[in-house]
């Protein structure tokens, strides 16, 4: 079993005090979901897991079995088991989703160890099949004039090639209709098992009817304001915020407001 | 101050190397007069470039003797590995000695014409006096011009008769292996109505220092309704002072493609230039570049639009490392007249160092109101958020940069229809940017 444990993290981005002690321990074989509001600070948590350029953790601890992710370069933090699929994935032009996915993978691999093609391939293809994707999509360029439902369902093939042991999903049901909705939820459903955990972002409950979360938090100003099983999702859906904020003392919800 | 212009060739010089290739009087007349009005032409002003003290002049010799090959197993390996060994459509020059040529039979039965220039100077002297430095590029326009008529010493002709479709690319290598040559060498491109081609050429040097000079002029001319291809990869060596005009002129509903790796070490002046004359012409210029050292380089791309409904895009591309500085001047001329017509542009550089310089300039003339026009540029540093979409993958940073970088030159790389050329491309990109 792995576990990435993350203490009293505080982040800053340009100055700007975004998280404020956010505490938060996932295992493998766990589903977590985060949810809350716009602008409580969900994907600057994602981001400070996976390394952003411009976040600057100044207070608290992320460490993945013990290791120190906050020493490690970001491709490090990648080859050591953490993933993220992006709320807003970069587009690059020139490479090509299936020379991108190799190299991802090589990368992990020694030298001269390279997955053969063949194998590469068939395994893209499955996949692809899997998230009900074309095939040319594997020839286009990387994130390239796809569509905001085509860059979600990239980001989940790009997990299911991978294999990464944590994956953080930040928004991947944001603007997906329901059969994406579903064929996305199925790629994440597959990567389910003892030696994977996710930490499921969203403001909707509906990616939760697909995928059941073992434990759900709520996060408002920077930091998880309550957390609970699978029915706070559901509490949250049926009645919103308000109860939680009510039950807090908040006003306003998003970091910019001290509580 | 002016540098001293003395030219190393006298009138007789030119006659006598005139006679030895047994050209026809007209031609030797034209060398004549270019050389006599060499001496007082100015320079060509490319745009933000002061080249007022480069050295465009001074050469160590005139001709060099290089051997030929007698089968293209004799090649160099660095030579063979770009030309397709089941390449019919081959010209091989080797310095200033054309070494080998081999033309598909069917094609020559066709009227297909691939010969050197020399040759084609002597043998096919209506089509050369029709073309040859009459309406792409003038002789008297300045002074590098007028040199590259007078001393003339290499290169290649194509002639593509009516309605030929010409299927595998013909190649043109340039294989510079002497550092005392020089190279003025002249490719001159004929595709006569609703004929097609695709042409593609190297420039290649196997020795890391050049003493001499290239002024090297391609014209390439579209007739009605005729589509050229035309892509080049130079890899010319540290030490010539490079001038290289490459134009184009598409008459009624005929296309000029150009693809163009511009991977030179020595300081280069380029001009790329289509005129669109022809009512639905089209122009498209993608051009890709990697400076590094202490090089300097101006890449003026521009496409003249005089047709109706003529469509000219202009992709650049460069990338510059060490303290090596490029110009980029992308202009988009619509003459009056040109309705309809449309000029696009997209002129990017991305700085992998500090001292490294870079400056994209789009520039818009035009003379009519009924057009669309359009330009994009930027210069600036691969993106951290890209590195970071990378890395986050796994991916190290300079595997990440990498990807980026060639993704960014891709443009050209993939357009290049020979496999060895895109391969060749390919590494030497990896080697200047490494
Ligand atoms: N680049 C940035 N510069 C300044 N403030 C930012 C930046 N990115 C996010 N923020 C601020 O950080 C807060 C939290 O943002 P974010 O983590 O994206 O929230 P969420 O993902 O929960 O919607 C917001 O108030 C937002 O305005
Ligand atoms: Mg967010």
């Amino acid at each position: 079993m792995s576990t990435l444990v993350i203490k009293d993290l505080h982040v800053e981005i340009e100055g700007k005090q975004i998280l404020k002690g956010v505490n938060l321990s996932i295992n493998t074989s766990e589903i977590h979901a985060i949810m809350g509001p716009n602008g409580t600070g969900k994907s600057t948590l994602a981001s400070a897991i996976m390394g952003h350029p411009k976040y600057e953790v100044t207070q608290g601890t992320i460490e993945l079995d013990g290791e120190d992710v906050l020493a490690m370069e970001v491709d490090e933090r990648a080859r050591a088991g953490l993933f993220l699929a992006m709320q807003y994935p970069s587009e690059i032009s020139g490479v090509t989703n299936a020379d991108f996915m190799r190299s991802a993978m090589n990368a992990r691999r020694e030298e001269g160890n390279e997955v053969s093609l063949m194998k590469f391939i068939r395994e893209l293809d499955s996949k692809m099949e899997t998230l009900a994707m074309d095939q040319d999509m594997a020839q286009r360029y990387l994130n390239e004039g796809f569509s905001g439902g085509e860059k979600k369902r990239n980001e989940i093939l790009q997990m299911m090639m991978i294999k990464p042991t944590f994956a953080v999903l930040d928004e991947i049901d944001s603007g997906l209709d329901i059969d994406a909705l579903k064929v996305v939820s199925e790629g994440i459903n597959q990567m389910k098992g003892e030696n994977f955990g996710c930490l499921i972002i969203t403001h909707y409950q509906r990616l939760l009817n697909y995928i059941t979360p073992d434990h759900v938090h709520v996060m408002m100003q920077g930091r998880v304001v309550k957390s609970g099983g699978p029915e706070l999702a559901h509490k949250l859906e049926a009645e919103g915020y308000d109860w939680i904020k009510a039950e807090l003392g908040i006003e306003d919800e998003t970091v910019g407001q001290e509580a | 101050m002016t540098v001293e212009t003395k030219l190393t060739m006298t009138e007789q010089d030119v006659r006598s190397f005139s006679a030895l290739h047994s050209e026809p009087e007209a031609f030797t007349d034209l060398r004549v007069q270019a050389l006599a009005a060499a001496e007082a032409l100015p320079l060509p002003k490319p745009d933000k470039t002061k080249i007022i003290n480069w050295n465009f002049t001074d050469f160590p010799a005139h001709t060099v003797d290089s051997s030929t090959y007698e089968s293209l197993n004799e090649l160099p390996e660095q030579v063979k590995s770009i030309v397709d060994l089941e390449q019919k459509n081959l010209y091989i020059q080797h310095n200033n000695t054309p070494a080998y040529i081999s033309l598909d039979k069917n094609l020559e039965q066709q009227g297909v014409i691939l010969t050197d220039i020399q040759t084609a100077i002597r043998e096919h002297s209506d089509l050369v006096a029709k073309y040859f430095m009459t309406e792409a590029v003038k002789a008297e326009e300045h002074k590098l011009t007028a040199l590259h008529a007078a001393l003339l010493n290499g290169g290649v002709f194509l002639y593509v008769p009516k309605n030929v479709v010409i299927e595998k690319p013909v190649q043109a290598v340039f294989l510079h292996d002497n550092e005392e040559a020089s190279l003025f060498n002249h490719a001159l491109i004929v595709a006569d109505k609703s004929s097609s081609v695709t042409y593609v050429e190297n420039y290649i040097s196997t020795v890391p220092q050049a003493k001499g000079q290239a002024n090297i002029v391609s014209e390439v001319f579209a007739e009605d309704n005729a589509s050229v291809t035309y892509g080049a990869v130079d890899v010319l060596a540290e030490g010539f002072t490079t001038y290289v005009n490459r134009r184009g002129v598409a008459q009624r509903d005929a296309r000029i493609e150009w693809a163009l790796g511009m991977m030179n070490d020595s300081n280069t002046i380029s001009d790329n230039t289509t005129f669109l004359i022809g009512d639905n012409s089209v122009g498209d210029t993608k051009t890709v570049v990697v400076g590094r050292g202490t090089q300097k380089q101006n890449f003026t791309t521009q496409v003249i639009h005089w047709g109706k409904n003529s469509d000219g895009q202009i992709l650049k591309h460069g990338v510059m490392k060490d303290s090596a500085s490029s110009i980029f001047n992308g202009i988009g001329k619509i003459e009056h007249g040109a309705t309809k017509a449309n000029a696009e542009q997209e002129s990017r550089v991305l700085m992998l160092s500090p001292k490294a310089r870079g400056d994209a300039n789009p520039i818009l003339l035009i003379d009519e109101d009924d057009v669309t026009a359009g330009h994009a540029a930027s210069v600036g540093r691969v993106d951290p958020v890209q590195l970071y979409y990378l890395m986050s993958r796994g991916i190290t940073k300079q595997e990440a940069e990498r990807l980026v970088i060639h993704g960014f030159l891709a443009p050209v790389v993939n357009v290049l229809p020979i496999e060895g050329v895109k391969k060749q491309l390919t590494e030497v990109i990896e080697r200047k940017v490494r």
